[in-house]
């Protein structure tokens, strides 16, 4: 007997020809061209400018976790409009998909359209954003220098990139897959979807997974070991802290991720029968891996945003955080029960009452420490003196989305309720108000907040509002009628209706779409014209905000050493504790400073894993094998790089930290 | 020295809020804490691995079981060849810390040499239980059985080309700070591989045939 091994088309091409590109598919066409327009302009700009080398030495390379940083949020916000535009096609779908008018797509389109919105929302926008605020706030908030291994995390980043451009490129060569955004079998098994793109998700997110599980690793062991002197754990900063749990989160749960998509990758390249249902393979099984690492994955979303919450609550209201202990308890206990709840995502598997009775509980449990959260943040609003900047009118809108999302969370939790809801709009309408009220409304929050730290000009107010107040009504616009339409009975994944009398509904639910769309226009607004007018929102006091965390010490931007001294913590408010007890800016006695260097490895790598990627869902063996060599040939000769670091020269250092000084003594 | 006031100063006693004199931070110091998290991270695919096999391990189809297949005296075997191998990295270290590179560079030679012998044994029963009609696409308890054991065998591969690579790097550098960080991030990684070994030749051999 032999190996069964799928026949490939062409030794050369594998399964890859002509008619993987989709010509005959127009709104694919135009796309196309758009964004090879789009993309030439870029291309030709920076060729223009001479910004190749600027990119190469100062981007692509870099190891500073500022940088790093920077690069994930502009991938998550390229990504989001990605996504987005699939959801305008959903809402666009769904709003004229009524009685004989089939709507403008296709079957086997919209399907592809519903899997991609999710894949690339979870993995591509929310993941990089969120990794990207950990990565710039998290080494300034310890007061460390960069996190515990830079060149790993240069390495992390570009292959998150990598999932993300092979996600992209289904778009236009092959499709993508038509089986939701967790690709359950056996409709993911190679018997229903032969075609290329179930391979697309799974190797997308492979590459992606690498990246993310690195990272995680990396983050932990920054915190852990690259704290300041005096910063206890309990003196840590609350966002650091829930960057702590989450990455902890990433690291347990990412390799199942990994191991579930290796299982039915088996079952699709080699016939194994893991989740088939013929010679002895079990569906659920897949089920319940994926969901033992998808529940905790929404709270490694969320629990950073928690941490951004209790950054901004407390700036802008002048006070301390509320419960400092209890919030960081909370923190902890959601951890560990998000580990406790995954079965709650199918009650309807049948597993009997006493199981679905303790996931049922274990899901009820976790809206206490979450409730907590929400008090401790009104608890340290009340009585305060607060300042509705827009990262506190972000935080406000959260409060009030989010409380409602976690209550229909809770109706999902009872099994029964949840026999009569699962999968309907209803779920659909209480994880986007938890994700988009929570993890989104918190994105926005801190790049609100942050965003004078990184580039030393804060962004501007007028568009910031527009952008808020369409986002907020927008949002309610377009999920309110979902759950009034969950509580009729529709289901999710629908591109068709025949009950006109719903119609309404979706036209609502597409208008609040338009509304978002409308935020996220004026967000880019927003950034545009504060680059515009970079001048007059310049900050000079690195400290903006009156802002309580170590991140505010420093200049705006931090140089590349963040601390030319590394500060002493004696509270968890370090900052605040500084400026309250008069310390004073040491400006002399500077040394050199000990940095990692840039290495281009990180980006070879990852780019050869795309070619791994792309050969093989096309089943192009010979290059697979070939980019497989090459990873591991690459991979081993950076090993033999032995120097991997240097030092800013001490006169760089005085000459940095006399600017600032003179900087900081012209405001007086 | 000279400082620049940042606040209003209202305390007596303002202690101090830089560290001054700049300690030097070993380098590598995070280095084992990151692989260690690494390696739990991979015991979490090993757990994967683990339970679903223990779900899929009585799904034969029709096809044979683990009583007609395993052969527990080759088992043994290549258990030995790997315990060997633990001890003989263990003496490596050993070595190492004495700062005898000759003697460290032998004991890896031969550590890596019963990684191939466990490995050739590896190959020969899955080629064996191949040829007898019991590939991993007969059902799925032999879906589960060679992803669990195979993914093992992958781990052991890679620990050898690792170890070749580490002996180059010494014979090239010697016994500088940084090979002895990586030896030591690979012994923790081979012992780990024995730990994942025990369990496998307890669930899935062991318990299969007894």
């Amino acid at each position: 007997m032999s190996l069964p091994l799928p026949v490939a088309d062409s030794p050369i091409l594998g399964r890859l020809s002509l008619a993987a590109l989709p010509l005959h598919e127009p709104i694919l066409v135009v796309t196309f061209i758009g964004v090879a327009i789009g993309g030439i302009a870029v291309l030709g700009l920076i060729t223009w400018y001479r910004w190749w080398g600027i990119l190469w030495r100062d981007w692509i390379t870099s190891v500073d976790h500022k940088k790093i940083g920077i690069m994930y949020m502009v991938l998550g916000i390229i990504m989001l409009l990605r996504g987005f535009s699939d959801a305008l096609m959903m809402r666009a779908q769904q709003a004229v998909a009524f009685g004989s008018n089939q709507g403008y797509l296709p079957p086997e389109h919209y399907d592809q359209i519903f899997t991609a919105h999710g894949v690339i929302m979870i993995f591509f926008v929310a993941m990089p954003l969120v990794t990207g605020l950990m990565n710039y706030i998290v080494p300034l908030q310890i007061g460390a220098r960069d996190v515990a291994f830079p060149f790993l995390n240069n390495f992390s980043f570009w292959m998150t990139t990598s999932g993300a451009v092979l996600t992209m490129i289904s778009l236009f060569v092959g499709v993508y897959a038509r089986t939701g955004w967790l690709a359950y079998p056996p409709l993911s098994g190679l018997e229903f979807s032969p075609d290329v793109g179930v391979d697309y998700y799974i190797w997308g997110l492979q590459i992606a997974g690498v990246g993310t599980l690195l990272s995680g690793i990396n983050l932990i062991a920054t915190i852990v070991k690259l704290r300041a002197p005096g910063m206890t754990m309990m003196k840590m900063p609350v966002f650091t802290w829930t960057a702590l749990c989450t990455n902890v989160l990433i690291v347990a749960v990412f390799p199942v991720l990994t191991a579930t998509l290796v299982l039915l990758s088996l079952d699709r390249y080699l016939d194994f029968h893991f989740f088939t249902n013929n010679l002895g393979g079990n569906p659920m099984m897949y089920v319940n891996l994926i969901w033992i690492w998808g529940h905790p994955e929404v709270y490694i979303l969320i629990l950073p945003l928690f941490g951004v919450y209790s950054e901004v609550v407390p700036t802008f209201t002048g006070k301390r955080l509320f419960g400092y202990s209890s919030m960081v308890y909370a923190t902890v206990v959601i951890t560990i029960l998000s580990y406790l709840v995954w079965l709650h995502h199918f009650f309807t598997m049948g597993s009997g009452a006493s199981v679905n009775s303790f996931f049922g509980i274990t899901t009820m449990i976790i809206s206490i420490p979450t409730g907590a959260k929400i008090f401790n943040w009104l608890f340290t609003m009340y009585r305060g003196r607060i300042r509705f900047e827009l990262p506190m009118m972000w935080t406000i809108a959260f409060m009030l989305t989010f409380v409602i999302g976690g209550m229909t969370g809770v109706m999902l939790a009872v099994p029964p309720a949840d026999f009569v809801l699962h999968n309907s709009l209803f779920l659909i309408a209480h994880f986007h108000n938890v994700i988009i009220g929570g993890v989104l409304f918190g994105l926005f929050a801190a790049i609100n907040y942050w965003w004078p730290k990184a580039t030393g000009f804060r962004l501007e107010t007028k568009w910031g509002k527009r952008s808020f107040w369409l986002w907020v009504s927008g949002f309610w616009c377009a999920f309110a009628p979902l759950y009034v339409l969950g509580l009729m009975g529709v289901t999710r994944r629908l591109r068709h209706f025949d009950d006109m009398s719903l119609q309404v509904y979706f036209v609502i639910a597409a208008f609040g779409a338009l509304l978002i769309a409308g935020g996220i226009l004026c967000f880019l607004i927003q950034i545009g014209v504060s680059v515009l007018h970079r001048d007059e929102l310049r900050d000079t006091t690195g400290d903006p905000w009156g802002g309580r965390a170590l991140e505010w010490s420093t200049s705006s931007p931090p140089p590349e050493y963040n601390f030319a001294f590394t500060p002493v913590i004696h509270d968890h408010d370090a900052w605040w504790d500084m400026k309250t007890r008069g310390s004073e800016r040491p400006t002399e006695g500077f040394r050199a400073i000990h940095m990692p260097s840039n290495t281009g490895a990180g980006f070879i790598l990852a780019g050869i894993s795309l070619v791994l990627g792309f050969a093989m869902v096309w089943h192009i063996w010979w290059l697979a094998a070939l980019s497989f060599a090459g990873l591991i040939v690459t991979a081993i000769a950076h090993t033999f790089n032995y120097r991997r670091d240097h030092h800013i020269p001490v006169d760089e250092v005085v000459r940095t930290e006399a600017a600032r000084t003179a900087q900081l003594a012209a405001q007086g | 020295m000279s400082t620049q006031a940042i606040g209003s100063t209202t305390g007596t006693a303002i202690p101090d809020f830089y560290v001054r004199e700049e300690e030097h931070h070993a380098d590598g110091g995070s280095t084992m804490l990151g692989f260690w998290l690494y390696l739990m991270s991979d015991c979490f695919i090993f757990a994967v691995l683990f339970a679903t096999y223990a779900v899929l391990g009585n799904s034969y189809a029709g096809g044979p079981g683990p009583r007609e297949l395993f052969e527990l005296p080759l088992i043994a075997l290549n258990t030995a060849m790997l315990l060997l191998s633990s001890i003989t990295y263990g003496f490596a270290m050993l070595t190492m810390a004495q700062g005898r590179q000759a003697a460290t560079q032998g004991w890896l030679a031969i550590t890596g040499l019963f990684g191939l012998g466990f490995l050739g044994i590896e190959l020969y029963e899955f080629t064996h239980l191949i040829a007898a009609g019991a590939g991993p696409w007969t059902s799925g308890f032999l879906s589960a059985f060679f992803t669990l054991v195979g993914t093992h065998g992958l781990h052991v591969t890679f620990g050898i080309i690792w170890l070749v690579t580490l002996m180059i790097q010494v014979a090239q550098k010697g016994l500088i700070p940084a090979n002895r960080r990586r030896l030591m991030c690979l012994s923790m990684f081979w012992h780990f591989l024995d730990v994942v070994w025990i369990g496998v030749f307890t669930f899935v051999y062991l318990m299969g045939v007894l």
